[in-house]
């Protein structure tokens, strides 16, 4: 089954997808958007300098992410608004990283592939990285999930029922770093965010509970992976956007939904 | 009015605590202490710390200096002055209290609110919903930061009301920042004074004719905040231990 690289597709972006339902949820909640962009971009820098020193490119990525992950949020606070700081992070890992790949010498690397994704190439061995890091991801997210709730609604109640919220903060940044590894491969560095916040966005009109949230956020990035390939299958599109353009499709049917469900009341 | 003398069973105390955030001294010599059972509130002009010392009580800031000593055994519920949630969030208010969340509710007099998403409510509501979550951890103290800010004049009054119903019958401490000064002067069973430091404590009929209060707050219902020059640099404790 694993011989057919269509399967192993599917398979590769419902893993992404597992890992992105819930981990976009706390993105949305926390308008981390702009900090997602962040992590993810600096994945092409990490590529750029694994190349040269014969570093695996997951663990060059998964060391940029983290590293750009920690400096700004380490940073904010200083003077600047996160906003600006986090658009100056997130634009200088894509410039300086593409910069940095067009000057690294002795091997030719696909650029689109970096930024779009090559989800029709995933290997097996490639799966087994997906599907590691996504259950990594969503373990983590289950373990703490009282936790990072109680600090996303409000950082001061958590620290009195003895909850860090720092601490918790640095959970979902070592998430994102985790699901950048994961999900370069499937839909490239520009579109990580994108995988993060739009099925959750879809999926915010038809949740009452948190919970509820994170499922339908799965299910609609699965959805959306089954839709954007079979799409791309059909018309000869490029996968990692055809998925997110099934996912924003999605997006916009839910807010309809939503309002007529409103309406109705 | 209950008289509480301060150190005998306090369920938190600070002793010279100092504050410094972003490199600003916002406390200083600060020492309170909160007795089991009395309601304290802290007043003060608007960046005087107010807020910075609850957050300190819990450990949200650093303290830079002094110490914050708790009774073994407290337990604090704190409400926020608002909620930062996201819309995007959804959650109904049941949820939010968590276990025991409808017998919470129904004490706070927002049962109908139960079943309605957080961002639905009105900020009277809220406020009520956040004393809900508060108390299903039975706390023997309850922090409040401005809990009636946006609230208007009769629903400060019946929320000042209702924490002293849930003093009565569980016993807990209350601290709380304050803005509402008359009906701070009717709800406290002492008033703290605050600008950086302690200028003056005790019970309010005390506080109120307090030379470094009438300096922080004016006379009578001028009780202009912008207008606020204080110079007296100096504690008045004469009224509190």
């Amino acid at each position: 089954m694993l011989d057919d690289f269509y399967i192993r597709a599917l398979l590769a972006g419902l893993g992404v997808a597992a890992a992105t339902g819930p981990l976009g949820c706390f993105v949305v909640w926390r308008r981390m958007a702009y900090f997602g962009d962040a992590t993810a971009h600096a994945a092409i820098l990490g590529v750029a300098i694994a190349l040269p020193f014969s570093i695996s490119l997951e663990i060059g990525v998964l060391a940029a992410a983290f590293a750009m992950a920690i400096g700004v949020a380490g940073l904010s606070g200083r003077g600047l608004s996160a906003d600006t700081l986090l658009g100056v992070a997130a634009h200088a890992g894509l410039a300086v990283g593409l910069v940095a790949l067009a000057l690294a010498p002795n091997r030719v690397l696909d650029v689109e592939a970096l930024l779009f994704g090559e989800i029709l190439a995933v290997s097996v061995a490639d799966l087994a990285l997906i599907w590691g890091g996504g259950a990594l991801i969503a373990g983590l997210l289950i373990w703490r999930w009282r936790r990072l709730i109680t600090a996303t609604i409000s950082a001061e109640m958590a620290w009195a029922e003895g909850v860090d919220p720092k601490r918790e903060q640095m959970v979902l940044t070592i998430a994102l770093a985790l699901v950048v590894a994961v999900a370069i491969k499937v839909v490239g560095a520009l579109l990580i965010t994108a995988m993060l916040i739009i099925p959750a966005a879809a999926a915010r009109p038809l949740a009452r509970t948190p919970e509820a949230m994170a499922v339908a956020a799965t299910a609609i990035g699965a959805g959306a992976v089954w839709a954007g390939l079979e799409f791309a299958w059909a018309a000869d599109a490029p996968a990692g956007p055809s998925i997110v353009a099934a996912a924003v499709a999605a997006f916009a049917l839910t807010l309809s939904i939503g309002g007529l469900i409103r309406r109705a009341r | 009015m209950p008289e509480v003398p301060a150190e005998v069973n306090a369920e938190i105390e600070a002793k010279g605590l100092a504050v410094t955030l972003a490199g600003r001294r916002v406390l200083r010599d600060v020492d309170i202490s909160i007795a089991s059972g009395e309601i304290v509130t802290i007043v003060g002009p608007n960046g005087s710390g107010k807020s910075s010392l609850l957050k300190a009580l819990i450990g949200a800031v650093p303290v830079s200096d002094g110490a914050v000593k708790r009774r073994s055994g407290i337990r604090i519920g704190y409400v926020p002055q608002k909620l930062e949630i996201d819309a995007t969030m959804p959650i109904t208010a049941a949820r939010f209290v968590g276990k025991g969340g409808e017998t919470a509710l129904a004490r706070c007099g927002v049962a109908e609110c139960a079943g309605r998403q957080l961002s639905e409510l009105s900020g009277g509501q809220v406020q009520r919903v956040l004393l809900a979550r508060a108390l299903t951890a039975e706390p023997t103290l309850l922090l409040l930061d401005e809990p009636t800010q946006g609230l208007d004049q009769p629903g400060a009054a019946d929320f000042y009301e209702l924490i002293e119903d849930v003093r009565t019958e569980t016993g807990a401490a209350v601290l709380m920042v304050s803005h509402d000064l008359h009906v701070v002067m009717s709800a406290s069973d002492r008033v703290i004074c605050l600008n950086g430091h302690v200028c003056c404590e005790g019970a309010p009929s005390v506080v109120s004719s307090a030379p470094e209060y009438r300096a922080l707050f004016g006379f009578g219902t001028r009780g202009a905040l912008a207008l606020y020059q204080h110079r007296h640099d100096h504690s008045h404790h004469e009224a509190a231990e």
